[in-house]
């Protein structure tokens, strides 16, 4: 089994090697590495106005340049956190608790080095588990009838929505919102018009980049226009030299490294526990294995590098469920399906097999892509510095010009340039009201194969609702859901202690 | 915290329209009407029980109007401009429209970082990706 996992891994890095997936996947983690370092700018909102531009490429090109974004922007959102106190992004809240201090001390620099090279560890663990993992879940998957895929996506819809960040209510309701939004358009077994309020423009549904842009681009976009203060530059002076961590510092990185891996993997594993749940939980975890606990928070190098090497490896091994399921752990995920699904391919268990350069190409490109963000962050940390110092307010026009331009480039349609500004506007407003936008996603990228499979499981058990029980694959995941709900309520119902708010709290910001 | 009405307002119309599908086709769409009007009980229900007559503005800390509706109207404007002038225009107009949303944004700073967006912009989407979209054209009011 090792044996065929390293031959279709040698085939992978064959296909990422290619000169044109080697200069797609170089752009990826390029302008994912930009992005993150940016503040204001997402990965969500970046791989939502790349995805128009991936049309043209092929599907393996696409996909490595789109997952090269979402990487390589956490490379980048660890050198904001550290140098500037800015957790650009939720999986670095944490890291700017010890990473801040440590700039403050003047060691910014060896806590760039140590993160760099923890997050490197931390990823290529994440790959090593999706190379033997996922063909194992795969040929479970095979198994499947309509009826344990319906039931595994329903598993997936809740702990996406569920575990992710804000109350599990609301995330749940998002869920539901966009599962409706996927029923807009043509029904694809009766041909009955659904929801389109006589509008012929809504007859092939809502276009998923009208709905990402609409919701991560212009909805984002409102919510931090003019609350992004002018950076603070003071401490980012970080050269070449500095980036060396002492030796005493190196010790002291090794053992929080493998613990803030194994974090992330097992995190990754759990669906719907994305980066940010696991690098909070390393920190945590660091902080009670630690002789000096009180210490965190005053520059301490373990609390910077167990959860960056957390968050790394789980992205990574969010991929696993992602590329050999077809079911997304977050919206980012969702996202990366959808670009898929638009080049034509049909994500589920059967596309390792069927497009082995997809899968086997994107697990060698996430390596060479780490090599490269190594590569990139190390010699130039000066430039990405000095990117900080870009305004918001020059980012955020030329950003609305690449939704409109993208949006109209997807199907050389006018409407959906409004479309994707009305949903801004609902975005936004869900925003302010607490309603998280990220379920959203992942139920219209899921809602149509989900009610497609839904019927079909009817149409075999002739409208038996029992079959999902009957069966024992499906049984288990239904199982799971009703567990999963059981302990949300639990956990509401019970009298909450400190340490149980403080997580979520800062994981909502 | 989230207001009652609001949510069923919401919520409602999705109910409605869902159960007016007939069977086939509007199974699914009901059963998530009436799945989506229980859980906007249901927050509203939590929000009522944990607001406590303390009520929060749905609206943030400081209120950008102008940014809002900048924002809003920079899509607006790349519709019209674009479909009628084309796209050099579309884009100027759009990227202007949203910068003069900034508080400290001035007609020259708007204007050049427009002008710039707009040669890059035509210079990569028209001739390298080839949309077909007319640069510059006319198509009467």
């Amino acid at each position: 089994m090792i044996g065929t996992a390293l031959t279709d891994l040698w085939y992978g890095f064959g296909v990422a090697l290619e000169p044109h997936n080697i200069m797609w996947c170089f752009i990826g983690v390029l302008v994912g590495n930009m992005v993150g370092v940016l503040p204001g700018m997402g990965p969500l909102a970046t791989i939502s106005i790349l995805l128009p531009l991936t049309f043209g490429i092929k599907p393996v090109g696409a996909i490595l340049m789109l997952a090269g974004v979402m990487y390589g922007a956490q490379y980048g959102g660890a050198i904001c956190s550290i140098l500037l106190n800015l957790p650009c992004h939720p999986p670095h809240a944490v890291t700017c608790l010890d990473g801040f201090p440590m700039t403050k001390q003047g060691r910014g620099g060896a806590a760039l080095g140590a993160t760099v090279f923890a997050s490197f560890v931390g990823a290529s663990w994440g790959i090593t588990e999706m190379i033997f993992l996922a063909p194992v879940l795969v040929r479970v998957a095979m198994e499947f009838g309509p009826a344990e895929i319906c039931s595994l996506m329903l598993l997936g819809l809740l702990a996406g929505s569920t575990l992710a960040r804000g109350s599990p209510v609301k995330g749940v309701a998002m869920t539901v919102l966009g599962l409706m939004l996927g029923i807009v358009g043509t029904d694809i077994e009766t041909g009955a018009e659904r929801f389109t309020f006589g509008m012929t423009h809504l007859d092939d549904g809502i276009e998923l980049i009208a709905l990402a842009l609409g919701l991560f681009g212009i909805g984002e976009f409102m919510n931090s226009v003019n609350q992004v203060s002018t950076v603070n530059a003071k401490y980012a002076n970080v050269t070449l030299k500095d980036m060396r961590p002492s030796r005493e510092e190196m010790r002291r990185t090794i053992a929080p490294m493998f613990r803030g891996t194994l974090i992330g993997s097992l995190c990754s594993l759990i669906p719907g526990t994305g980066p940010t749940i696991a690098s909070f939980v390393a920190y945590a975890t660091e902080k009670k294995v630690s002789k000096t606990p009180e210490k965190f928070g005053t520059g301490m190098i373990e609390g910077v590098v167990c959860p960056e090497a957390a968050t790394h490896s789980s992205i990574q091994g969010d991929f696993i469920p992602t590329m050999s399921l077809g079911i997304p752990g977050d919206a980012v995920m969702a996202l990366l399906l959808g670009a898929l699904m638009i080049q034509g391919i049909v994500p589920g268990p059967q596309l390792i097999k069927e497009h082995p350069d997809i899968f086997w190409g994107l697990v060698a490109s996430f390596w060479i892509g780490n090599i490269m963000l190594v590569i990139l962050n190390v010699p130039l940390i000066g430039v990405w510095v000095k990117l900080l110092t870009i305004p918001y307010k020059y980012l955020y026009p030329s950003a609305m010009f690449f939704c409109c331009i993208g949006v109209y480039a997807a199907n050389n349609d006018m409407f959906q340039v409004g479309e994707t500004a009305v949903i801004g506007f609902l975005g936004y407003v869900l925003l302010r009201l607490g309603f998280h936008p990220a379920p959203i996603l992942l139920g219209f990228v899921l809602g149509p194969r989900f009610e497609e499979n839904f019927r079909r499981a009817m149409l075999i058990s002739r409208g038996d609702i029992g079959v999902f029980i009957e069966r024992p694959i499906s049984a288990v995941f239904i199982g799971l859901c009703v567990l999963l709900i059981g302990l949300q309520v639990y956990v509401r119902l019970r009298p909450k202690k400190p340490g149980d708010i403080v997580i979520p709290a800062a994981a909502a910001e | 915290m989230i207001l009652f009405g609001l949510v069923m307002s919401l919520k409602g119309p999705s109910y409605r329209l869902g159960s007016l599908m007939h069977m086939g086709p509007g199974f699914l769409p009901t059963a998530l009407g009436v799945l989506l009007i229980c859980l906007g009980i249901g927050i509203a229900a939590s929000s009522l029980v944990t607001a406590d007559g303390e009520e929060e503005d749905i609206l943030p800390e400081n209120r950008e109007w102008l940014a809002w509706s900048c924002i809003l109207a920079s899509p607006l404007a790349f519709m019209l401009f674009g479909a009628y002038f084309g796209m050099a225009p579309g884009t100027f107009a759009c990227v202007f429209v949203a910068s003069m949303g900034d508080r400290d944004a001035n007609l020259k700073n708007s204007l050049i970082l427009s002008a710039l967006v707009t040669v890059f912009g035509v210079a990569l989407f028209s001739y390298i990706l080839q949309i077909p979209m007319p640069v510059l054209t006319w198509r009467g009011l």
